[in-house]
């Protein structure tokens, strides 16, 4: 997702950093970049763990250096796990909620103090749709990503006075490398449509946007169900 | 009670829309992904089976995700990605600065690892050759789980078993090929109404040392003394300034939203398509300046074309009669097709230039002739008896087309065979590498 979300920004001239893990795989995504950028700029990055929070701070400093500070910052990465597999292993529970959860946060704090330092900007952050009611396909990583999306609303509302914009996107079911192997269910979205759609909510200072569109409407029904509906369903 | 029914097993198809059990698995890490994996496939928009499975429980991967441009040279051109990167993309990000991929298919839908690996030819085969000509290097996976660099110099026969060799070498992860430098991004075209197969063939030749690209529509409906008739179509990259100053409509596209009726297209109203098609220009000569996109990817302006055909699913029947058979041989090919009424709309004629190098490339020189055919309970015979006269031509078809030909046939049009065998049993000599068209063809295991 970050990917498609990161092509997009260079095509149209916007100068870009990544933040990621693996030095090779990042080199290679550079140079993606800087061969698609609209002004042929290089494209730097640093590696960042969000399994390490010890990582956030270099790298977010490294990032400001090179573009001579920062105006949107875009997190896309999470863990997955279908919730028969974190049933069955706790571990992977404990990892999958640490890092989606409570290293998300810890990392858009220290994006968000960079941005009010210099006066505002955007912060773009994946959450998801499985965040917006508790669900039995989506028990565990669900709750993650309510923790995340509630985190990211009160951000908007205290510091949107001070020029902070907040963006929560929610998708649904893309086809990434997260998802590849499951079975996509109807309204998959592509991650070139859900990165215009991000870019165009960043651009236009949307709050939430859910994406395909589609699951807007989808969640606004799930969370009216009454709870023995939601106890009988398998959604 | 009734037990609740299992949901339908999964199924994979390609253009042709007949589809084969399996699934594929999208990954933007080929290098991971490809481990152990059978086949690897792009876009799918090879015709017949040569992108699915030969088993159900194959690892089929699916390269799209894949797209990340790793370098380029805007002094040389040199460019260098991975292999799901689509040439739709390569023509977006690089003809508005003055690149343009050497050669190209008929659709821009297609991507790096499968234009290597059926080496596509194009309007310009008889200038250009086919893609693999204008490869320099790709990295591979292959069946023991090593990555190589391939190149004509390091592991030739490796490298040119892999041009045209539908995949079944290794897994193509990155290639590295040269583009041209077109002096704009528009097109100069002249097109010309030719009454019937014969002038097709000589207008044809007379056209192809005066441009750098050159194809022929021509109806393969009627016979007689409409037989062949058509319209020639050669152009070239206008210079500065015969063309518009801007760059040329970011095209939109339509997709056709359900499957047509199977009885839609037929030959009545094939019939009237192709009438139309010739009529479409009045004069017989017409010269214009046009985008790129209508000239060269005229069907990719409708997305999902391939759903006209129907649940019924189609094939595509290509294939080269060398230019030692004469005209002929070229005429006595389209009386056998007229005369089955099998053929659709689509019949496409072109003038190839010299077999390339790729083991079991398609092209050589003579005339190619390519025609969709929905499928039908004829449709084997039809393929059987058509066949069977290219391959008295000393002719050959083109396996990215292919869903019906018998191993039989193959083997007799293909005294290349052996060649590509011999690289196939050094570089896979398990045949972990198959497909559902390397089954059917080439007699590897299924399961």
């Amino acid at each position: 997702m970050g990917r498609a979300i990161a092509q997009r920004l260079a095509e149209r001239g916007d100068r870009v950093f990544l933040l990621g893990i693996g030095e090779e795989e990042l080199q290679k995504s550079a140079a993606d970049l800087a061969a698609r950028s609209a002004k042929s700029e290089p494209t730097g990055y640093a590696v960042c763990d969000l399994e390490h929070p010890e990582t956030f701070a270099p790298a977010l400093d490294a990032a400001e250096a090179t573009l001579g500070g920062l105006d949107l910052v875009v997190v896309t990465a999470a863990l997955f796990a279908t919730q028969e597999a974190l049933e069955n292993d706790i571990e992977l529970t404990r990892r999958l909620v640490t890092v989606n959860y409570g290293h998300t946060v810890v990392f858009c704090e220290h994006a968000r103090k960079r941005l009010l330092a210099r006066g505002g900007g955007s912060l773009a952050v994946f959450s998801s749709v499985a965040g917006d009611r508790g669900r039995k396909p989506v028990a565990i990583y669900g709750s993650g990503k309510a923790g995340l999306s509630h985190y990211l609303e009160s951000l908007d509302h205290k510091f949107h006075a001070q020029g902070l914009h907040v963006l929560t996107v929610k998708p649904g079911f893309v086809k990434t490398g997260m998802t590849a192997g499951l079975k996509p269910p109807p309204f998959a979205g592509e991650p070139e449509g859900v990165a215009k759609v991000v870019v165009r909510a960043i651009d236009a200072r949307k709050p939430v946007v859910y994406t395909p569109g589609i699951w807007a409407l989808v969640m606004l029904v799930i969370r009216w169900l009454p709870r023995f509906v939601m106890r009988k369903i398998g959604f | 009670m009734p037990s609740p029914a299992l949901p339908p097993a999964p199924t994979l198809a390609a253009w042709g829309r007949l589809p084969k059990p399996g699934s594929e698995l999208v990954s933007e890490d080929l290098a991971r992904a490809t481990l152990g994996a059978n086949l690897s496939r792009g876009l799918g928009r090879s015709y017949g089976d040569s992108s699915l499975p030969a088993a159900a429980s194959d690892r089929v991967i699916g390269t799209r995700r894949a797209n990340r441009v790793l370098g380029f040279d805007a002094a040389t051109g040199v460019l260098r990605a991975e292999a799901g990167l689509s040439l739709a993309e390569v023509n977006r990000l690089f003809m508005p600065r003055g690149f343009f991929t050497p050669v190209t298919p008929g659709t821009k839908f297609v991507t790096l690892g499968g234009m290597v690996s059926s080496d596509v030819h194009g309007k310009n085969h008889h200038v250009e050759g086919c893609f693999g000509q204008h490869v320099r290097s790709m990295k591979m996976r292959l069946a023991d789980g090593s990555l190589v660099e391939t190149s004509p110099t390091a592991e030739p026969e490796l490298f040119w078993a892999t041009v045209g060799g539908m995949g079944l070498l290794g897994h193509v992860l990155e290639v590295e090929f040269t583009l041209k430098r077109i002096p704009s991004p528009w097109i100069l075209m002249e097109s010309e109404r030719v009454g019937g197969i014969d002038e097709f063939l000589v207008a044809l030749n007379t056209a192809a040392p005066q441009w750098p690209m050159t194809v022929g529509w021509i109806d393969c409906l009627n016979g007689g003394k409409k037989l062949g008739r058509g319209v020639l179509m050669a152009g070239r990259w206008a210079e500065p300034h015969e063309a518009p100053a801007e760059l040329p409509p970011v095209p939109g596209a339509l997709a056709v939203p359900f499957d047509f009726p199977n009885l839609a297209l037929n030959k009545y109203t094939a019939s009237v398509f192709n009438i139309a098609y010739y009529w479409k220009q009045i004069a017989k000569r017409v010269t214009k300046v046009l985008s790129p996109e209508p000239f060269f990817y005229p069907l990719d302006a409708v997305l999902e074309w391939n759903r006209v055909y129907g649940s019924r699913g189609f094939t595509q029947y290509q294939c080269v009669i060398p230019r030692a058979a004469g005209a002929p041989a070229v005429r006595e090919f389209m009386v056998r097709l007229t005369k089955f009424g099998a053929a659709s709309p689509l019949c496409v004629i072109k003038d190839c230039g010299p077999e390339g190098q790729g083991i079991l490339s398609f092209p050589l020189e003579g005339t190619s002739i390519a025609v969709d055919m929905a499928v039908s309970p004829e449709i084997q015979r039809v393929v059987n008896e058509l066949n069977a006269f290219v391959i008295e031509t000393g002719g050959r078809i083109y396996l990215t087309k292919d869903a019906f030909t018998t191993p039989a046939d193959f083997r007799r049009m293909e005294p290349r065979l052996p060649r590509f065998e011999a690289a196939r049993e050094k570089y896979d000599p398990k045949r972990a590498l198959r497909s559902a068209q390397s089954v059917r063809i080439l007699g590897d295991r299924a399961s």
